[in-house]
């Protein structure tokens, strides 16, 4: 045997003093987990200070207020472009929620079959397509019958690129309403249709909002979507099927081309995106979480 | 209306589902012993020859026995002893699993709900059930106790109101609630949540509440005033309680059955089952030499 002489007793535990070895390693990991938790915060601060830097000047009242100067001249707005975004936004979800919330309410449901399977994958594969992609399939099955670029369009791509977030999200959160609010709906002689209605949507509700919030906010952000569907345009419309300007596109466009003025504009515009989507999120929120509390 | 039972299992239609395979049925001793010693009032429920299958697990063996109307009847006996199952074939709940058989019968006011013409909605609001957990909505109060009331198509404000009101003070909550109907039921405490389920499944006036342990996630405070309700409500209901708690058993029940792999051992009157019980097993469990 190699190993030293094994005692016969062994000395009383506690008498053997603060475990030091423990105590690093234990405000090591805590200093690592506060880092970790700082470096999530980190990239959208810095992404919040820039904008902040860089746009806040621009966003004057004429900003909100006017249409794009044409090349050359300094000053205009971007006024189609937001309300163009908001239309693009709307259309997206005015298709792809009622779809997204009922496949996510069958797959919860009733997907245990193979067709649950399968809605399951062409979801999950949907979400992972690139956004150019969903642009040029949105091009072939939109633009080029209607034989122009369209907010109609525009919206159908932005619409594709909410759908696999808002499917998957509402049936898990379908799936996480608790078995007993079924039995106890059930037990209380209600059919299938009435307990999913009255019990478990309500219940699930908060979190399908925020499967919502979470699929539109990404889709207002989209630019390559909108580039040969809505295509941009420098004039106020609203007509659903011509042109429309959005913030994304605009972005792109205004942030490569050669004049300050529009390098300046396109910092605005990133800031008024990020302002609206997080404007919009906070203020769905707060009216998801007081409808449950509405008394009788 | 008294349903007369077959000594035998009924040799008439063919098990409706499920395999040939026939069960062992000692049934010539036990048919007098599961009738409960010689039941007076009316029978509200019955079984006759009943058998669960979960996919090829036999959970109910053969199981004959007759549930007097306005009283307490307690089914007795170890975890996995399908207790909880046989409780749950009376508003056909065992619905929902995927992988259920049953054959023979199950009777509600002599009417075999097994049958597939069963209005299964009809009869669970006919034969409530009390969960375990306190499982109200999150919903108020009032929108929980009128939710069975909604169900039914009642819209008129005033008589939701009334029949909540009544519901809560039959389950003995009213005191506690009556001003903050309109606040969360998930606010409530344990106790209140589960006296809370009872008023809502009293609401839509069944004939028979089924009670699945429904005091064993309470405190001993809660349990009592549960235990008391139940008391109360048997003037007006039939109640089949499962319990793994023999005290509480004694306490509450006028008959009591004793389930053991899915068998019903033994079944008559409370008080008989516990000072002399008819068979070895029964005694070996009531007093704890085993489950």
């Amino acid at each position: 045997m190699t190993s030293p002489a094994r005692p016969k007793t062994f000395a009383p535990l506690a008498a053997r003093g603060p475990a030091a070895a423990r105590r690093v390693v234990d405000v090591g990991a805590t200093v690592a987990c506060h880092v970790a938790a700082a470096a999530v915060i980190l990239p959208l601060a810095l992404i919040v200070w820039h904008l902040v830097r860089m746009g806040l000047a621009g966003l004057t009242p004429a900003f909100f207020l006017h249409l794009p100067k044409p090349v050359g001249e300094t000053g205009g707005g971007m006024a189609n472009a937001i309300a163009g975004t908001a239309l693009l936004v709307t259309i997206g979800a005015a298709l792809a929620v009622p779809i997204g919330v009922g496949a996510g309410l069958f797959l919860a449901e009733h997907g245990d079959g193979r067709l649950g399977g399968l809605v399951r994958t062409t979801a999950d594969v949907l979400g992972g397509v690139p956004s150019i992609v969903v642009g040029v399939a949105a091009y072939s099955l939109v633009v080029v019958p209607m034989g122009r670029f369209s907010a109609l369009a525009g919206g159908v791509a932005l619409g594709f690129i909410m759908l696999p977030t808002i499917v998957r999200s509402t049936e898990e959160m379908v799936r996480l309403v608790p078995r007993s609010y079924r039995e106890a709906a059930l037990a209380l002689g209600a059919p299938r249709w009435r307990m999913i209605h009255d019990v478990v949507l309500p219940a699930a509700a908060p979190g399908i909002v925020t499967a919502i919030l979470l699929g539109t906010a990404r889709a207002a952000g989209e630019t390559a979507p909108l580039l040969f569907t809505a295509l941009g345009s420098r004039f106020w419309s609203l007509a659903l099927d011509r042109p429309i300007a959005s913030l994304p596109v605009y972005i792109f466009d205004y942030a490569r081309a050669p004049y300050d003025d529009w390098n300046r504009q396109a910092w605005s515009a990133a800031l008024v995106l990020l302002l609206l989507v997080t404007f919009v999120s906070a203020l769905v929120r707060l009216t998801a979480r007081r409808v449950p509390r509405r008394a009788f | 209306m008294t349903v007369e039972l077959p000594a035998e299992r009924p040799a008439g239609p063919a098990p409706r589902v499920g395999p040939a395979a026939t069960v062992p049925a000692p049934a010539v001793e036990r048919a007098a012993t599961m009738r409960g010693d010689h039941i007076a009032a009316p029978v509200r429920l019955a079984t006759v020859g009943f058998d669960l299958f979960y996919g090829t697990l036999h959970a109910v063996r053969d199981v004959t026995l007759e549930i007097a109307s306005n009283s307490v009847t307690a089914i007795i006996g170890p975890s996995g002893c399908g207790k909880s199952t046989l409780l749950r074939a009376f508003n056909r709940m065992n619905d929902l699993i995927a992988g259920v058989r049953t054959r023979g019968e199950v009777r509600v006011s002599g009417r075999n709900i097994l049958e597939p013409t069963t209005d299964v909605v009809e009869l669970r609001r006919r034969v409530g059930m009390v969960f375990q957990r306190p499982n109200p909505f999150p919903k108020s109060i009032f929108d929980n106790v009128v939710f069975g009331l909604r169900l039914l198509g009642i819209r008129n404000r005033g008589e939701l109101e009334a029949r909540c009101e009544d519901s809560l003070r039959r389950a003995a909550l009213w005191d506690e609630v009556r001003d903050r109907l309109d606040r969360s039921a998930l606010q409530l405490s344990g106790g209140q949540q589960q006296r809370l389920c009872i008023a809502r499944c009293l609401a839509v006036e069944p004939e028979v509440i089924l009670m699945d342990e429904p005091a064993s996630a309470l405190d001993p405070t809660a349990t009592a005033r549960v235990e008391e309700l139940v008391l109360e409500l048997k003037q007006r209901y039939t109640i089949v309680v499962v319990t793994h708690n023999m005290q509480q058993a004694a306490r509450i029940s006028d008959r009591t059955a004793f389930l053991l792999s899915g068998s019903l051992v033994e079944y008559g009157e409370t008080a008989g089952i516990f000072t002399s019980p008819r068979e070895k097993l029964t005694e070996d469990y009531i007093t704890g030499r085993f489950g």
